[in-house]
């Protein structure tokens, strides 16, 4: 009856596992002084992590640990992914966090714990790993928007997430259990091959079970939380929030509704056109309203949530393909948007009003230049990666006779491009209010250099991303 | 109806109006009591299932340990009992509407006839372990969600030490070694006055 578990398959979960506490346990003797030591071993870990889960890569999935444990080549490029995120997330936090009395070695083991919780969400195959996982994602979270303590905004931000996140825990729950009780059963496999589509039970049970996932993804109506959070964490937790976190909501949305519930397609292929429209209307919208960049980005990341959806709406291979790219090259291009938000800060300072951006071009052209390629992304302008992935949606949706709800995105997608216009003219044609020198440091500049540039370059040569994500569907 | 149906409907009558009175009592002290209730009815419903250990267990560690804690904490904290009323009396004809929509939903979609026939679970013997076989499914199946699950505590322990630490600042601590190092010329000074003269 009981196999021995294939320990080598969930090699990278491990590996992480061992050395986050070994990063724990290391910190425990670092000063101020040399916190460098533990913020080294943890970007060390990073690398070694990145290259085992590498050279692990499953192109077979391999199903173990009783059927709670996948790892295919889904899995395993998400979590490549979200570690490559992580790895330039803490490069931008150290010399943020070192200057705003935020205690180091917590922030660091956070993050890695958090990454961990993402790992076991993307690679889960029954419905306890896949809650536990999300769990172990947010919980990590709600502590590290709270690490600004002596800021209120920070305080009320974590409490409100913390609240959203438990109600949406709730209904993930409640909508599995009712599942469960439908199927008989908590694998995914058992539960696709269990579930009929007549089945009121399970139809009720998947709009809980939808629900929940829609709050951590924050898509309208579940995305009040959204631009709180957004703006009351520290710029480089938001930066971490907004990034991988998003991929890994995608990947169970996709594990628990395309590999548990194919049967149930025609219910919830409706529920999420209504949140997917609604999202790229409120998101789009509101976010022209904001004169705060970082509730501006949080709006934007709403209008995104949407846009991603519109991938797995479509429910061709060539649909999840898309969703997965809109899902990366989203992270990529927020995550570097919020470094620059997080390089403009000084102690005391954060750069989140519109105005901070004035002239900005004059200031640092280097950086102005990166942000505009966040922007042009974001907006989906034609050289840059964010293009192609809106591109592959509409494709995508085009192909399954969706032409009416290609024609809505496209034109949601012309009223964003007007707010992420509107800070480039900022940046460029208007004349800076201050003058003082910004001073990023060295290797956060690097670290935010490549993240831009890969946007433009990827956006140059994007085939290898297109067959990469379709090979990994089968498209 | 048998026994074991009335202690069940008995015991469900008590989860639902005690859950109901944790929400609706003014008093955060007589909330933690009631929540203590409504474990404890739903202890008697888990052993009903024949899950003793779960049950008991629930009793134990929820009861008697966690709820017990938390009334203390509720206690020192000075909670102001109005405004929490105030705010919740302004919500009361929303969370109705919410209520009864949802109610009706699960009434009508949720019901006993919806769940087709689940073949009855297997009675097992007297002397049948539950714990046994709890442990065995814990450590075999469900060794991945276990472990992950005792991640999921370090975490917590982690974040609130991070967010309730505030380092070692103004702590009134003595050094031993100083203290057996110390020279009486430090400490005492003898200062040489000229007496009074009496009057």
């Amino acid at each position: 009856m009981f196999e021995t578990p294939q320990f080598s398959a969930a090699l990278p979960e491990i590996f992480l596992l061992g050395l986050t506490c070994t990063v724990l346990f290391v910190d425990i003797f670092m000063t101020a002084r040399t916190r460098i030591i533990t913020y080294s071993l943890t970007q060390l870990s990073l690398i070694v992590l990145f290259v085992i889960t590498l050279m692990t890569f499953a192109w077979d999935p391999i199903l173990t640990f009783s059927g709670n444990y996948i790892a295919d080549s889904f899995s395993s490029l998400t979590k490549l992914v979200m570690i490559m995120l992580t790895f330039f997330v803490f490069v931008y936090s150290r010399s943020y966090i070192k200057c705003r009395n935020i205690t180091g070695g917590e922030y660091y083991i956070l993050g890695l714990f958090s990454l961990l919780g993402m790992m076991v969400m993307v690679s889960s195959h029954s419905f306890i790993s896949l809650y536990l996982g999300t769990e172990l994602l947010s919980l990590p979270l709600y502590a590290m928007v709270a690490l600004r303590r002596e800021s209120a905004l920070s305080s009320e931000a974590s409490l409100k997430y913390f609240v959203t996140g438990a109600i949406a825990s709730g209904m993930l729950l409640y909508g599995l259990s009712l599942l469960y009780g439908a199927t008989g059963s908590l694998e995914l496999t058992a539960v696709s091959e269990h579930l009929v589509a007549t089945d009121k039970v399970a139809i009720f049970g998947m709009v809980f079970v939808v629900t929940g996932l829609l709050f951590k993804l924050g898509a309208v109506p579940f995305h009040m939380w959204v631009p709180d959070v957004y703006h009351g964490a520290p710029s480089t937790v938001t930066a971490f929030i907004t990034g991988a976190p998003k991929i890994a909501a995608l990947a169970i949305m996709y594990r628990l509704l395309v590999q548990g519930m194919p049967s149930l397609m025609d219910s919830w292929q409706q529920l999420l056109i209504v949140v997917a429209i609604l999202s790229m209307f409120f998101g789009n919208l509101l976010a022209i309203a904001q004169a705060n960049v970082k509730r501006m980005f949080a709006y934007s990341s709403i209008a995104h949530m949407g846009y991603m959806l519109l991938g797995v709406i479509a429910a061709t291979p060539e649909g999840y393909a898309a969703a997965l790219l809109y899902g990366i090259v989203y992270a990529v291009m927020a995550v570097g948007g919020f470094a620059v938000i997080s390089m403009l800060s000084k102690v005391g300072f954060e750069a989140e009003y519109l105005d901070d951006f004035r002239g900005l071009n004059a200031r640092h052209p280097w950086l102005a230049f990166i942000l505009l390629l966040c922007l042009f992304s974001m907006a989906g302008v034609p050289p840059v990666f964010g293009f192609f992935a809106k591109l592959g949606v509409i494709e995508a949706l085009i192909s399954v006779h969706y032409v009416w709800l290609a024609a809505v995105a496209l034109i949601f997608a012309i009223i964003g491009a007007y707010y992420y216009l509107r800070l480039v003219k900022i940046m460029y044609f208007e004349e800076p209010s201050k003058m003082s020198k910004i001073r990023p440091a060295k290797d956060a500049l690097i670290a935010v250099s490549i993240n831009g540039l890969a946007l433009l370059v990827f956006g140059i040569f994007p085939s290898q991303w297109i067959t990469l994500t379709r090979t990994i569907f089968g498209a | 109806m048998d026994l074991v149906q009335s202690v069940f409907y008995i015991c469900s009558a008590m989860v639902i109006v005690f859950a109901f009175m944790v929400i609706i009592s003014a008093n955060p002290v007589r909330g933690a009591l009631f929540l203590v209730a409504t474990f404890l009815a739903s202890s008697v419903i888990w052993i009903l299932l024949e899950a003793e250990f779960l049950g008991l267990i629930l009793v134990l560690v929820y009861v008697g340990a966690v709820m017990t804690l938390f009334l203390f904490v509720v206690m020192m904290l000075n909670i102001d009992v109005v405004p929490l009323k105030e705010t919740l009396v302004k919500y009361v004809p929303v969370a109705l509407l919410v209520i009864v929509a949802i109610l009706a939903m699960l009434i009508s979609v949720v019901g006993p006839s919806h769940f087709g026939s689940m073949p009855q679970p297997a009675m097992h013997a007297a002397d049948y372990s539950n714990t046994k076989a709890l442990g065995m499914l814990l450590y075999t199946q469900f060794a991945y969600p276990f472990e992950v699950a005792g991640v999921i505590l370090l975490v917590a322990i982690i974040a609130s030490i991070t967010l309730a630490f505030r380092g070692r600042v103004n702590r009134k601590s003595q050094r031993p070694s100083d203290q057996v190092n110390v020279n009486p010329k430090d400490r005492v000074r003898v200062i040489k006055m000229p007496s009074e003269k009496k009057i």
